[in-house]
């Protein structure tokens, strides 16, 4: 399963027709240590680009968008009671949301790893 | 202004501590090192946390013709503050102000026997100095301090760090300040501080100060503290930023700091007003105002600088505005301060913030929201 990611620094890991979404090292690097975690309801419909939700650290917030058109099927609630779980695992553990995904081709325009590592410097 | 940041005379030893460093007031200023804003933050008030604060203005005044205290009574005509009162080695928080009350900048002001030490705000630095020199040119030297760095060293564990180099700082008490001698060099230290701890700060000369600050850092205790923990520091007691919560717009008796407008100065005192605004905030200060700074609770979530405030949650009519706010590591939980209608500052008042269409409900609470541990 590939990792794919998103300009707004998020990373997409699609697996079947579920892709499973959170912030990339690099984010949590450059927001610090997080204290607030929001997450978006389950069940609800998202299209892409759409704000999902919001990450804040002590210095500022930041939006979390849906980088896929799909409904929110499950949510990490873990990250919303110990925000720091974003700082310490961002790719594993603290992962925010889970997307059905609507329209798989949009899976293809999404930044393979190669392109994301030149955004994330 | 896209000029380059200035960068502080222990830039590189920062960036060698693993700094992230970022523009603040026309400076380069480490942010945070790699223990993070949280770590820093609870290690300030746990242990002692060590801040590099060199991007302020040091100003030292001096009367010429060697009246001493000519120059205090003409830095009263721009303060609201005793400072013809203020006795050798002490220091006093002061605010310059405007014609119509205002607040220029906030600052503090030490005695130290044959001159008067400020320590103003970065942003406003060059701004006061051109003011301080207008106004005292006549009867007082008025410069920079120059190649002076300027440590804080803050925290329950503060003494014993500083008394480790200076041993006679043990014996100062809340807003001592005097001139000591480290290997020889003239340093400035106040037991005074921005983050409601025990703590010194210290105008070290540029030359001394990477070695004074290593040895500081030698300590068991202490630790490198970035920006941003201090600014979550100050939040959490309740201390005010210039140009945020303090402005040209606000009336210190509209920032709740009564406290510093000594009897004096006021009306029935001895050198009752003679600053600038005096007439608005001597009479504020008998008759109240119509708002006020208060801390504000929010829930949940942190609410943020220029957030608008609303009595209730549906109204769209803002009564105030959100002038500081962050998330408070040691209150546990989200902290802010802004200005309300005076109806609306008793405590426990709910009232509610609009961060991006959401309406965030607050509680008016009292301040500091941690409390102030000096050693007075």
């Amino acid at each position: 399963m590939a990792i794919r990611y998103t300009a707004e620094h998020e990373w997409v890991a699609v697996e079947a027709n579920i892709a499973t979404i959170g912030i990339t090292d690099y984010a949590q690097r450059v927001l610090g240590d997080l204290v607030f975690v929001q997450l978006p309801a389950v069940g609800s419909s998202l299209a892409k680009g759409a704000a999902a939700g919001v990450v804040e650290s002590v210095k500022a917030a930041s939006d979390i968008y849906a980088p896929l058109t799909g409904r929110i099927v499950e949510v990490n609630p873990a990250t919303v009671e110990t925000p720091g779980l974003v700082n310490s695992d961002p790719m594993g553990a603290g992962w925010l949301f889970k997307i059905e995904v609507g329209d798989p081709s949009e899976v293809e325009e999404l930044l393979d790893e190669g392109a994301y590592g030149k955004l994330a410097t | 202004m896209l000029a380059a940041p200035a960068h502080l005379p222990l830039h590189a030893w920062h960036v060698a501590h693993g700094a992230r460093m970022e523009s603040f007031a026309g400076w380069a200023m480490p942010i945070h090192y790699p223990l993070g804003i949280l770590g820093e933050h609870r290690h300030t008030r746990a242990a002692a946390g060590l801040f590099d604060v060199s991007h302020m203005g040091q100003i030292m005044v001096r009367a010429l013709a060697g009246d001493h205290l000519a120059a205090a009574r003409e830095l009263e005509k721009l303060v609201p503050v005793d400072v013809m009162g203020l006795k050798p080695g002490r220091q006093r928080y002061a605010v310059l102000t405007n014609g119509s009350g205002g607040v220029r900048d906030d600052l503090m002001i030490a005695n130290l026997g044959d001159f008067w030490y400020l320590v103003v705000n970065a942003a406003a630095a060059a701004a006061d100095l051109a003011h301080l020199q207008e106004h005292l040119h006549a009867t007082c030297s008025v410069e920079l301090a120059s190649a002076r760095a300027l440590l804080a060293v803050q925290g329950p564990e503060a003494c014993a760090a500083l008394s480790a180099l200076v041993p006679a700082v043990a014996a100062m008490r809340f807003m001592d300040a005097g001139v000591f001698a480290i290997d020889g060099t003239t340093c400035f230290i106040s037991r005074s501080g921005y983050t409601g701890e025990d703590g010194f700060e210290m105008s070290v000369p540029v030359a001394v100060a990477e070695d004074i600050a290593e040895r500081l850092l030698s300590h068991g205790s202490v630790r490198l503290i970035g920006l941003g923990a201090r600014d979550s520091l100050r939040l959490e007691a309740g201390l005010c930023l210039c140009g945020h919560d303090l402005g040209e717009d606000v009336t210190p008796i509209e920032a709740a700091l009564d406290w510093a407008i000594q009897p004096a100065r006021r009306r029935g005192g001895t050198r009752a007003g003679g600053f600038p605004g005096a007439d608005v905030i001597l009479t504020q200060l008998e008759r109240g105002v119509a708002r006020k700074r208060v801390g504000l609770r929010p829930e949940g979530r942190p609410v943020r600088e220029g957030a608008a405030l609303f009595a209730d949650p549906t109204s769209n009519a803002a009564i105030g505005r959100v002038t500081s706010g962050t998330y408070g590591p040691s209150a546990e939980g989200p902290v802010a301060m802004g200005y309300v209608p005076i109806s609306l500052t008793p405590t426990g008042t709910r009232l509610f913030a609009d961060v991006k269409g959401q309406r965030i409900p607050l509680a008016v609470c009292n301040m500091p929201f941690v409390p102030h541990r000096y050693h007075r």
